[in-house]
Parts: structure tokens; sequence; C-alpha cells
């Protein structure tokens, strides 16, 4: 087994199992209510608030070419007043939880990793420690909860700005018919799409949380080291969704289809 | 009472510490010297648990705490205080949130007195009134003082000080030598000080360690490291470096 531990493979596994450890022991530490209210408030206001602007623009533009794009095509087919649902179900269950996800790894993962690579190197976290404080509890948990709490929001609110703009393009610049649009969006808009969409963007929450922490608690020395973690936390956390999407995908449409 | 016992630890593929052993007793102030380079902040980091030896042991009044996670090391670290090489101030906060750190948690003391405290601590270090400047504002020096500052404000039984006087002019050096006899003497506090003003470690040290190709290599009181007859020591002490090693 040694030649495996030289490998990438080997790295990226031990980097696994560390990042799995560190996620237990910030669940730990969220269900002993070990984190701050302050802190949790002053991250949510950080990942939700101060991310509007990408978000929407992100849903609204998501939006707009879906539903030109889905127009054009189904205009050869007559099929005109289906444009508006599959711009809807798209939204809902794939391009809002992983579009919205992707830009939050930009902005909000990015920042995780600098900030906790900098108090990493310039030993704030040791200082953390030996004020008798776990940084797991200081820094990490706060993070993940206000992700978990965030993105779905983020992600409901790019969803619903997704589909007014692709309401918006389809009716108003491309002349569809309002009512048929707006009843077969509804009729081919179930529940289940909603939700996989949601539970998607929690469980993307948890990954770009994660990531970031882990990068930036593991950050190599000196600005070099804290370039790199914030780099390979978006890396990292974006293939991670988009892998995960699929098997997501595959799993809750399986579970949501079935019921 | 701190005691080690044959601490090895290897950084990369360099062998920091190689059976370092010493005890130093409650009420104690201890100074370590020793070359630039030599593991004097990977030393002091040991005792406080925030790096773990390859071998050996840390014990803290009998308890050894180098097979304690960090959940168990939370606890023992509340009789530590640490001043660090580079102050390691939390950037994101003002001097006057640093300084109340350690109060975070504590519901005992009302908002007011945390404030006095802080204030009063502050003034101990000669910065009075700075409460709200960030540590991006602070000269070296400045920041250095209110990570002493910060170290002491609990009263903590032991503080760590990593070169508490260096980057500071003569006066403000001599003024943290005093204040360290002084927290030392009021509040009976164990005091473990790297340092490599030769006056400091005179007038601090009840006891000099120096600390020489990864060992404990001389100990005594000032007076006997200061008279001692070892070659080594002795260029140490007056600053003349070895003409078989040159570049050094
Ligand atoms: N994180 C680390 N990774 C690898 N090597 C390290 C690390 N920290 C310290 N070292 C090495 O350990 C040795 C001792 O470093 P240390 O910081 O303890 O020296 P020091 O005695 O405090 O020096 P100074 O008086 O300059 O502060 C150095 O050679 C340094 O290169
Ligand atoms: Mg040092």
């Amino acid at each position: 087994m040694n030649f495996l531990a030289d490998t990438w493979v080997g790295a990226w596994l031990e980097g696994l199992g560390r990042i799995t450890l560190l996620t237990k022991e910030t669940i730990t530490s969220l269900l002993r209510g070990r984190i701050d209210s302050r802190d949790l408030l002053y991250q949510l206001y950080f990942m939700g608030v101060k991310s509007q602007s990408v978000v929407l623009i992100t849903g609204a533009f998501t939006g707009m070419v879906l539903g030109a794009q889905t127009f054009f095509q189904f205009h050869k087919v007559k099929m005109d007043t289906a444009t508006l649902a599959v711009v809807s179900v798209s939204m809902c269950s794939e391009l809002g939880p992983v579009l919205t996800a992707l830009m939050v790894a930009g902005r909000v993962g990015a920042a995780i990793a600098a900030e906790l690579g900098t108090m990493r190197v310039t030993e704030q976290i040791d200082a953390l420690r030996t004020l008798a404080t776990d940084p797991v509890d200081y820094l990490v948990a706060p993070r993940l909860l206000a992700a978990h709490i965030a993105l779905p929001l983020l992600t409901a609110e790019a969803i619903a700005v997704g589909i007014g703009a692709g309401y918006i393009v389809g009716v108003h610049l491309l002349g569809i018919d309002p009512t048929y649009s707006w009843y077969n969006m509804l009729r081919y808009t179930q529940t289940g799409d909603v939700a996989v969409g949601l539970i998607k963007a929690f469980i993307y929450g948890g990954i770009v949380a994660m990531v970031g922490c882990y990068k930036g608690m593991t950050c190599g020395e000196g600005a070099e080291g804290v370039g790199r973690a914030t780099t390979e936390s978006v890396v990292y956390s974006s293939i991670t969704i988009l892998i995960a999407n699929f098997f997501l995908t595959l799993s809750l449409g399986t579970i949501f289809h079935s019921l | 009472m701190i005691e080690v016992r044959d601490l090895k630890k290897s950084l990369g593929q360099q062998r920091v510490l190689d059976g370092v052993s010493f005890r130093i007793e409650t009420g104690e102030s201890v100074v370590i010297i020793g070359r630039s380079g030599g593991g004097k902040s990977v030393l002091l980091k040991h005792l406080i648990g925030l790096l773990k030896p390859d071998a050996g042991q840390v014990l803290i009044d009998g308890e050894d705490i180098v097979p304690m996670d960090e959940r168990a090391l939370l606890r023992v670290r509340r009789k530590f205080g640490m001043l660090f090489q580079g102050a390691a101030l939390f950037d994101s906060m003002t001097v006057a949130e640093n300084v109340a750190f350690a109060f975070r948690h504590n519901n005992s003391l009302q908002p007011e007195e945390i404030r006095q405290r802080v204030a009063s601590a502050l003034e101990v270090v000669n910065l009075p009134g700075i409460e709200n400047r960030r540590p991006a504002e602070l000269s070296g020096g400045m920041r250095k003082r209110v990570g002493l500052a910060r170290a002491i404000v609990y009263r903590p039984e032991i503080v760590l000080y990593d070169e508490p006087t260096t980057g500071l002019d003569p006066v403000a050096a001599d003024s943290i030598d005093q204040l360290i006899l002084r927290v030392r003497d009021r509040f009976n506090v164990t005091s473990v000080v790297v340092t490599h003003e030769m006056r400091s470690a005179q007038r601090i040290g009840q006891r000099i360690l120096m600390l020489h190709e990864k060992k404990i290599y001389a100990a005594g009181t000032p007076d006997e490291i200061f008279h001692s007859n070892d070659p080594v020591v002795r260029r140490f002490i007056e600053g003349v470096s070895d003409p078989k090693e040159p570049g050094n």
C-alpha cells in the first residue's frame, strides 16, 4: 500500500479523511451549541446580504438566456408555451442551486480560505488556542451553519429572479402567450423540483464552507500559501459541487419521482 | 510547575529539539536564551500544547499534556497567557476587543468591569487610550505591547513571553522588564521569557536556560551563566561569533 500513499491519490484520500474529521468536529461543536450568535449573524450578513448582487445577476441572466434559447428551439416545433416550464424546472432543480453555489464558492469560499489562511500564517489561530478558544468553535462552526442557512435562501432567490427574468424575456420580448405559459409552468413544475433545489443548495453550502475552512486552516506558509489555499478552495469546491450535483440529481430524482 | 522531559521534535526534515529537559517551579521566572533559529519559539509552543512533540513529556502541574486532545488542552490553557514573537493580534478586531478576548465567555464580569480591566491593562503597558485603534494602525512595538496586555489581562498562572522587548526602544524595553517582574511578584506568576537582550535576561531571570545544539546546553542563575567559563556560553553572552564557523 506504500506506493499509494506517495501518489496524488494518497494525498487526495488523506485530504478527504482530514476534511471529514474536521466536519465531524464542527458538527459536534454545532450540536453542543458552542457557537456565538453574534459570529453567526455576522457570517450570515457576509454570506447572505453581501452576495445579493452576484446572485441577482447570475439568476436573472441565466433565466433570460435559458428562456430565449428554449424559445428558439421550441418555436420550431410550435411548443412556445412550454418555454417557461422548461425555464422553471431547470432553474429549480439544476441551474439555480449549482450556479448560485459556484458563485458563492468564488466569493465566500475564497474569502473564508484567505481569511483563515492569513490567520494561520500570522499565528492568530495559535493565539486563539492560547486564549482557550477552539478554532473549530470560533471560526469553522459559525461559517458552516451560516452557509447552510444562506445558500438555500440565496438559491430560492436566484430561482425566483431567474423565472421572473425568463418570463419577461419570453412574454414581453419574444411574444409568448402569458396565460398558457404560466399555466404550463405551474403544471410541470412540481414541489419535488423545488425541494431538490433547496436540498442541493443546503449540501453545497456545506461543501463551500468546509472546503474553504479546511484549506484555510491547513494553508502553507507565507503569502504564497494563502494564495494557493484560496485558489484551491475555489477549484476544489467547484469541482466537488459539479460532481456531487450529478449524483444528487440521480438519487434525489429517484426519491422524489417514486413518491 | 512546568516540567519537560526529553523532548524531541522535528519540523520538516530538520530536527529542532533533541532531548530537551528542564523544570520550572511555580512563581519562578526563567529566561531562555539561544541562537536565532535555535528552536526557542518552538520549545515555548510545546509548553502550551500548540505543537506536539515527537517524543517526550510536558508536565503542567504534574499533568502530562502531550497525549491530551484539543478539548482537554483548552482547560489546561486557561492557566496560560502567551505573548507571541509576532504579537499575533486579531487584525479584524480593535485593540480593546483583542485584549478583552479572553473574557468573551465570562459571564461573571459586567461589560463595564471588562472595559476597566482592558483600560488598566493597556495603561500597564504604557498604551493608554488606544482601545479603538486597529492592530494595522499600530507600530511593531505597540503591537507587541498590546499582545502583552492581552496575555496578562486575565491573570493567568503561567505566562510565556516570546521576545517581549525585541523591537522596542530602550526605555519601553526597560518598562516591559519591570512589568514582567511586577506581574510575577504580584500574582506569583510563573514566567518563561525568551529573549536576546542580555540585560533583560540578567534582570528578569532567576534562572537562565541556554538552548544550544537542540538541547539545554547550560542552566544556572544569571551570575553563574554570566561568569561561566564555557566557551560557547561566553561567546553567546559577549556576542562574539565563532571563528571556526564563518558566515554565522
Ligand atoms: N512551521 C515550521 N516548519 C518547518 N520548520 C520550522 C517551522 N517553525 C520553525 N521551524 C524551524 O525550526 C527552527 C527553530 O525555529 P524557532 O522559531 O523556534 O527559532 P527561535 O529560536 O525562536 O529563533 P528566533 O530567535 O529567531 O526567534 C528553525 O530552524 C526553523 O527553520
Ligand atoms: Mg523565536
